[in-house]
């Protein structure tokens, strides 16, 4: 874990920031919901607080004039408008780049402050922001408001230890007006109990403010729970007021401590809030990955050792012993399931990513959007979800950017203006489909192919079916846009988009219906560091197929089998399934075994048959990653370790699925030309 | 610029030749395991093995040099090695008909592999070493398996196996 503190920061800060967009933006759909207001506050608050302790002054000062201009929203003395939301995003955007890099930003912050100053307040010409505060206790004098409050605070013992300054905290006090602060040494235990870390110190304030409550509130805001605070009204005016005091003393004390009264309840369910935030943060770790990795690769061992051992146990009789090994078995399938949890992530986390992303698009090009997203709670691997944010990214934009069309066209083709864009992810067998979908135009087939004849990706003369055709979109330097905007119309991105998503192992299809939109969508393998695999033999060799993939297994008939090679269909349930003879595929030699059995595995869409020669059973495998000597085979996806300690090969379904189709296509052919 | 101090270096039979390997880079020296095939692969690495847990390829530098294939015997061993594929350090098992021992060659007789006059590939051999009057081969394994491994994979439809 990473012990400079600044780093620590910089990571609390980012996901803090992520909080606060998100915050803003639900803000822009709901402008009267205060709760979202408090929460983009709170968020504000503690950017502000943890940055001045690690000596980020400038995130610091600037965060102070965001909270400073947001407070006036908070009070509702301002009201939450599109434009101070794309502004507050502006602010925040340059708070992120404080953080990452202090020198080079800081200059940009002044005109996003005057933006949001004007925003908020349109008389801000007499006030600047930071006198908000002080306005009052220059007044006070003149006023009949001023009073005097005396306000004595004991911090928690630990406050210290977390890195509570006391002086910056009575430094907050003072700024508030004039006051007069008295240390408590009271509770300073002798010399020989001290505790050197412990804060025994408390303090008493004579404050002149009209009502501090709120603005205590605020000083306290992270202490609250631990600490004792009393804040009570100064009866003994200052000798200023002492005349016109005397005759209003009256009512003039009852709406004071009405406030407190009022302010009560607030405060109680802002003391839940921060338990459940509590609560949060003290059942979550923060852990690096690499240990996560290093815990995986020890269940993956341990699971193999506990096939070995029930192996043994199956061939003994020892019921001792196969009791153990079952106890065992329960355990470590326990123990592999619930660290195999810990990686995965729901999808949302970076589904919300893309919200921003949908609003800041919808500003620059103009277009109305409405951005749906549906499976938030689908899980991956953490590894793949970081990898996906680049490839949706460009799939976003381009739906936006060259799916949707503009305001007109789309009146004129009879669609609400406002476009939509929806983003989804399901499971779907062993894969996650994420889907990506507009309601636009739709691809045009003959657009494409006159493109990338420009282009010289095809020659005019090559055939190609439309689902052919719409891959040429993902070939680096292919682009259909008539002009090339800030955003896309480069032919970079898709290129991207392919490559990425190949490299982990997973599928791009594109389907389109002219005039209603188009949708792009990637299939995934659920990569996890455990499956569980169907053993079976071809030949000597075992192999093991993803249990989950598997749909059926049958004995291939006895008339399939001799039938001439160039039918291989299975009839199932009245659909023609291809099938695939893996001694053929392996090229293995020998004489195949009797009754052959045939495996039906499915992807996506599509299914195969697999013929071969022994179904031995379910298996716990381990995915081991094939090294660079063999990773051009893309049969298969791994390897794992049996029971026996042997090396089996993970066969790659969805590859085997996609071979058979063309194997299928091939032979369609043949037969064609025979006939 | 030759190195100063002596090669510290495991030496092995291939066919009939001996061989040097870089003594650090050996992790382990394996009797005969199980060798897993793997359907497809290119004859320089058929095979998979299990090191202690891990999936290890095998790999016979006899194809990478063009010897002829022999079946193992008694003396068969498996050198574990670590070494870096495309800069990504893998751990590989290869084949030696028989290991020696671990001996120092001094760089004085070490010479750098003639360019022409070689049966192999001149870039698979680092250089040629010289001991009590025989000729000790240094192979270049980064190379030999840069080049070698890219070869493999490339037949994966049988279809093309089959052809070839």
């Amino acid at each position: 874990m990473s012990s400079d503190p600044a780093d620590t920061f910089r990571q609390e800060a980012r996901e803090l920031l992520e909080q606060l967009e998100q915050g803003l933006l639900d803000l822009e759909q709901n402008p009267a919901d205060t709760d979202l207001v408090n929460s983009v506050f709170r968020a504000l608050h503690t950017i502000k607080g943890s940055g001045a302790m690690f000596g980020f002054t400038d995130v610091a000062a600037f965060v102070h004039e965001f909270e400073t201009a947001f407070d006036r929203v908070r009070k509702g003395l301002s009201p939450v408008t599109p434009e101070l939301v794309a502004i507050a995003l502006d602010a925040k955007d340059h708070v992120h780049a404080l953080i990452e890099d202090a020198e080079s930003a800081v200059e940009l912050g002044e005109p996003i402050l005057a933006a949001l100053r004007k925003l908020v307040e349109p008389d801000q010409a007499v006030v600047a922001p930071i006198a908000v505060a002080q306005v009052a206790p220059v007044e006070a004098p003149v006023g009949l408001a001023a009073t005097r409050w005396r306000i004595r605070f004991h911090l928690p013992s630990d406050a210290l230890l977390y890195g509570t300054n006391p002086v910056l905290l009575l430094g907050e006090i003072a700024d508030l007006g004039p006051c007069e602060i008295t240390a408590l040494t009271d509770a300073v235990p002798t010399l020989d109990t001290i505790d050197l870390e412990g804060c025994y110190l408390g303090w008493q304030v004579d404050l002149t403010h009209p009502d501090p409550t709120a603005a205590l509130d605020d000083v306290f805001l992270f202490l609250k729970d631990g600490m004792d605070l009393s804040i009570e009204p100064l009866l003994d005016a200052p000798p200023a007021l002492e005349a016109p005091a005397a005759a209003i003393d009256e009512p003039e004390a009852a709406p004071a401590i009405a406030p407190v009264a009022e302010a009560a309840p607030v405060r109680e369910a802002d003391t839940e809030r921060a338990d459940r935030a509590a609560a949060a943060a003290a059942t979550s770790l923060r852990v690096p990955a690499e240990r996560l990795d290093e815990l995986m690769d020890r269940v993956g061992e341990l699971v193999i050792a506990q096939a070995r051992l029930s192996q043994m146990a199956a061939q003994s009789s020892d019921a001792n012993l196969k009791t153990v090994a079952e106890e065992l078995e329960r355990l470590s399938s326990g123990l592999r399931d619930t660290t195999m949890g810990i990686r995965m992530v729901p999808i949302g986390s970076l589904f919300s990513r893309f919200r921003r992303l949908v609003h800041d698009l919808s500003r620059d090009l103009g277009k109305q959007i409405e951005f749906i997203t549906t499976g938030e709670d689908t899980e991956l691997d953490k590894t793949m979800i970081e990898r996906l944010a680049d490839p949706l990214v460009h799939l976003i934009r381009n739906a936006v950017d060259h799916g949707l069309e503009g305001e007109a066209a789309r009146l004129k083709s009879g669609k609400p203006v406002k476009g939509t864009v929806r983003l989804s992810a399901v499971y779907a067998g062993a894969e996650v489909a994420i889907s990506v979908s507009d309601d636009g135009a739709g691809l045009d087939p003959a657009r494409i192919r006159q493109k990338a004849e420009e282009q010289g990706i095809i020659t005019a003369d090559q055939r190609l079916t439309d689902q052919e055709l719409f891959q040429l979109i993902f070939a680096p330097g292919f682009s259909t846009a008539k002009e090339v905007t800030s955003l896309s119309g480069r032919g970079v991105g898709m290129d991207v988009v392919k490559r990425t998503i190949d490299g982990l192992r997973g599928k791009i299809e594109l389907s389109t219906v002219p005039g209603q939109g188009t949708t792009a969508t990637l299939r995934l393998p659920l990569t996890l560091a455990i499956i569980e695999g169907m053993l079976i033999r071809v030949g000597n060799g075992r192999y093991s197929i993803p249990l989950s993939a598997v749909e059926e297994c049958v004995e291939l008939p006895p008339a399939a089998d001799t039938a001439s090679r160039g039918r291989s269909f299975l009839s199932i349930r009245d659909q023609l399934v291809p099938f695939l003879r893996l001694r053929e595929v392996f090229g293995t030699t020998g004489e195949p075994d009797g009754h052959q059995k045939v495996v039906i595995v499915s992807s996506g869409e599509g299914r195969v048959g697999l013929v071969v020669d022994q179904i031995i059973g379910n298996t716990q495998t381990v995915i081991k990653q094939l090294s660079k000597l063999h990773s051009g085979l893309d049969t298969f996806s791994g390897a794992t370790i049996l029971g026996d300690g042997a090396v089996a090969l993970i066969l790659d379904t969805a590859h085997l699925v996609s071979y058979g189709q063309a194997h299928e296509q091939q032979l369609a052919q043949q037969l064609g030309r025979a006939a | 610029m030759k190195p100063t101090t002596p090669m510290r270096a495991l030496t092995l039979r291939l066919d009939d030749e001996l061989f040097a390997i870089e003594a650090g880079s050996v992790r382990e020296i394996l009797d005969l395991v199980p060798v897993t095939e793997v359907p497809n692969a290119s004859a320089f690495a058929t095979g998979l093995i299990n090191v202690r847990g891990r999936v290890v390829p095998l790999a016979d530098l006899k194809v990478a040099f063009g010897m002829p294939h022999t079946e193992p015997d008694k003396d068969t061993r498996i050198v574990v090695i670590e070494t870096e594929i495309d800069s990504e350090p893998t751990v590989v098992g290869i084949l030696a008909d028989k290991v020696y021992d671990v001996t120092d060659i001094e760089p004085t007789a070490i010479e750098e592999a003639p360019r022409v006059g070689m049966r192999w590939r001149s870039d698979y051999v680092r250089g040629i070493g010289k001991r009590q009057g025989t000729f000790i081969i240094i192979p270049d394994l980064n190379r030999i398996f840069e080049t070698q491994g890219r070869r493999s994979g490339q037949v994966s439809a049988p279809d093309e196996r089959i052809a070839s």
